[in-house]
């Protein structure tokens, strides 16, 4: 008997359907939920872990990556300049740079500058010192090579159509330039952003001081100090979506808005 | 959308632009002009001549050269060999003041190249403010009376991707005589338009010839060459093969070249 298009999406659907049922019951039946909920959704213990996870971690989560970002950015421009630049030694230097920090881990850079720094020069770098420039010298790898990607989609008649009516290279690329490629490179600096913000948790790695623990160092503590199993990690966890969730959001917003007239 | 109200605005008063002559209109003196794109010889030797206030249509068979040698005029491309005198500028000087020069020469292009992300107004007031110096009340005084000579003032605060082609291409031509140039350059102005809008731009063109600019136009608009053009120059493959008043080159042209070159224009289901 010859099934019409419409019979065979209701039979796929019916299918799909019976499958998650089958999954659901199954789970319902043998995973052992007290245990689930001691372990991970212990609310009830972590009295004497709020506000602290507030204040102080998600605090110093955003401090880190803020400063990372920051100088990530300055950081970041200057390198996309060289690597755009007419003299050859800039463009190696950068290139150089852009394809090693973006080639190794993140950790690397965080335990190079935790540990090493000491070893190497004697000083002793703060939390934030430790964490803003590691990020910052990661990031800047990514965002040059964003920075990069936004100067040159802009069209090359816009700036022929600058030059042409007497404007000067540097005028033509502050006025006309720049800030078209800012709204190309807004979306994407804000997913470096959200990527950011999850790095900054390998500072872990290094360790540090009750007032400088940011989100991921204070879930992990947590373990030990609460009677909650895993909860205080798992609030950690809550934390960070409370930051890359509306990030993430407003990228995808602003992915979708015409970049020619700011509007849907 | 009036596009009525438009084109009488576009056509009326050939008077709002100023006074006819009152552009101090500059000639273009080109003469051995070589271009090569690595091995590839585009400009073979041009001499060409274009008097104050002359307009000259040049036309010619797509990948003639005809570009490039508009853009080696305001120097976006670098010629091999010769020399090009714009005026008083000589363009193709080592030491020539290369953004001094160009606020004399508008270019039009056959994609208008208007700034996205500035309004109408700030598309014509940006390079006179920040490379002039002037005023915003000046430049806009300014910008808004370029705009009401191609008849567009009322689109002012839009931005260019709410306009129609020939719209946006009439901003162009109105930003480009904010600068007060003393040459214009089109570069197939109309080309990239729809059949209803090339008619505005032309009219806007004509008005802007009858003021007195000095005007050099790329085109393959035959019935505008033959009414607005002083003199039609003819390329192919990197050289003028004819040149002369519209009627004679257009009308009865002497080259094999340029007679085969016309009947694919002008008769293109011929063949
Ligand atoms: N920037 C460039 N790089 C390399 N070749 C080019 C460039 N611009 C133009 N050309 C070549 O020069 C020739 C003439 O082009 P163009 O001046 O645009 O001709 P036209 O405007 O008459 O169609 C073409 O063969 C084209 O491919
Ligand atoms: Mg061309």
């Amino acid at each position: 008997m010859a099934m019409t298009t419409r019979d065979r999406a209701r039979v796929s659907l019916g299918i799909q359907a019976g499958i998650f049922l089958a999954v659901v019951i199954v789970l319902a039946v043998m995973v052992d939920w007290s245990a689930i909920r001691n372990s991970f959704f212990s609310i009830e213990n972590l009295g004497p872990m709020f506000p602290e996870i507030i204040t102080v971690g998600l605090f110093n989560t955003v401090k880190y990556t803020v400063v990372g970002f920051v100088f990530g950015l300055l950081g970041g421009t200057l390198l996309a300049l060289m690597r755009m630049s007419s003299f050859p030694v800039y463009r190696w230097v950068a290139t150089g740079y852009i394809e090693f920090f973006r080639g190794i881990p993140a950790i690397l850079v965080f335990i190079a500058l935790g540990f090493g720094a000491s070893l190497a020069f004697g000083v002793n770098l703060s939390t934030l010192q430790i964490a803003g420039s590691a990020l910052a010298i990661v990031a800047s790898a990514y965002i040059a090579e964003t920075l990069r990607a936004g100067l040159q989609a802009v069209p090359k008649g816009q700036i022929e159509a600058a030059r042409a009516l007497g404007m000067p290279a540097w005028r033509a690329m502050v006025t006309i330039q720049i800030p078209q490629a800012f709204r190309i490179v807004l979306p994407p600096l804000t997913n470096e952003a959200i990527l950011l913000t999850k790095d900054s948790s390998l500072i872990f790695v290094v360790g540090m001081a009750g007032g400088a623990a940011e989100l991921t160092k204070m879930g992990r503590d947590g373990i030990n100090i609460y009677q909650a199993g895993l909860t205080p990690l798992v609030i950690a966890g809550f934390c960070y979506l409370l930051l890359t969730v509306p990030l993430s959001l407003l990228a995808r917003r602003m992915e979708h808005r015409s970049p020619r007239t700011g509007k849907k | 959308m009036s596009q009525n109200q438009t084109t009488d605005a576009a056509t009326q008063g050939a008077d709002q632009f100023q006074a006819a002559g009152a552009y101090s209109a500059a000639g273009v003196t080109i003469s051995g002009l070589h271009k090569s794109f690595g091995d590839n010889e585009v400009l073979k030797g041009i001499d060409m001549e274009v008097a104050p206030g002359e307009v000259v249509c040049l036309i010619g068979a797509s990948g003639s050269g005809k570009s490039t040698l508009l853009r080696c005029v305001n120097r976006l491309e670098n010629p091999n060999a010769g020399t090009i005198t714009v005026g008083e500028h000589e363009a193709t000087h080592p030491d020539v003041n290369l953004d001094a020069m160009r606020r004399q020469i508008g270019m039009v292009f056959q994609q208008f190249n208007l700034f996205p992300h500035l309004s109408v107004l700030e598309n014509c007031t940006i390079t006179p403010r920040r490379v002039l110096g002037q005023s915003k009340a000046e430049a806009e005084a300014e910008a808004l009376a370029q705009l009401d000579t191609v008849g567009l003032k009322h689109l002012s605060d839009r931005r260019p991707d709410q306009l129609s082609g020939g719209q946006q291409q009439r901003v162009a031509i109105a930003r480009a005589l904010t600068m007060k140039p003393q040459l214009m350059l089109f570069d197939e102005p109309t080309s990239a338009l729809d059949p209803e809008t090339v008619g505005d731009v032309l009219a806007s063109m004509r008005k802007l010839a009858e003021a007195g600019m000095t005007m050099l136009v790329v085109t393959h608009e035959m019935g505008f060459a033959r009414e607005v053009a002083d003199r039609v120059v003819f390329m192919d493959q990197g050289l003028v093969v004819e040149e002369g008043p519209a009627t004679e080159v257009i009308g009865s042209p002497q080259q094999p070249r340029t007679q085969d070159f016309l009947r694919r224009v002008l008769n293109p289901l011929a063949e």
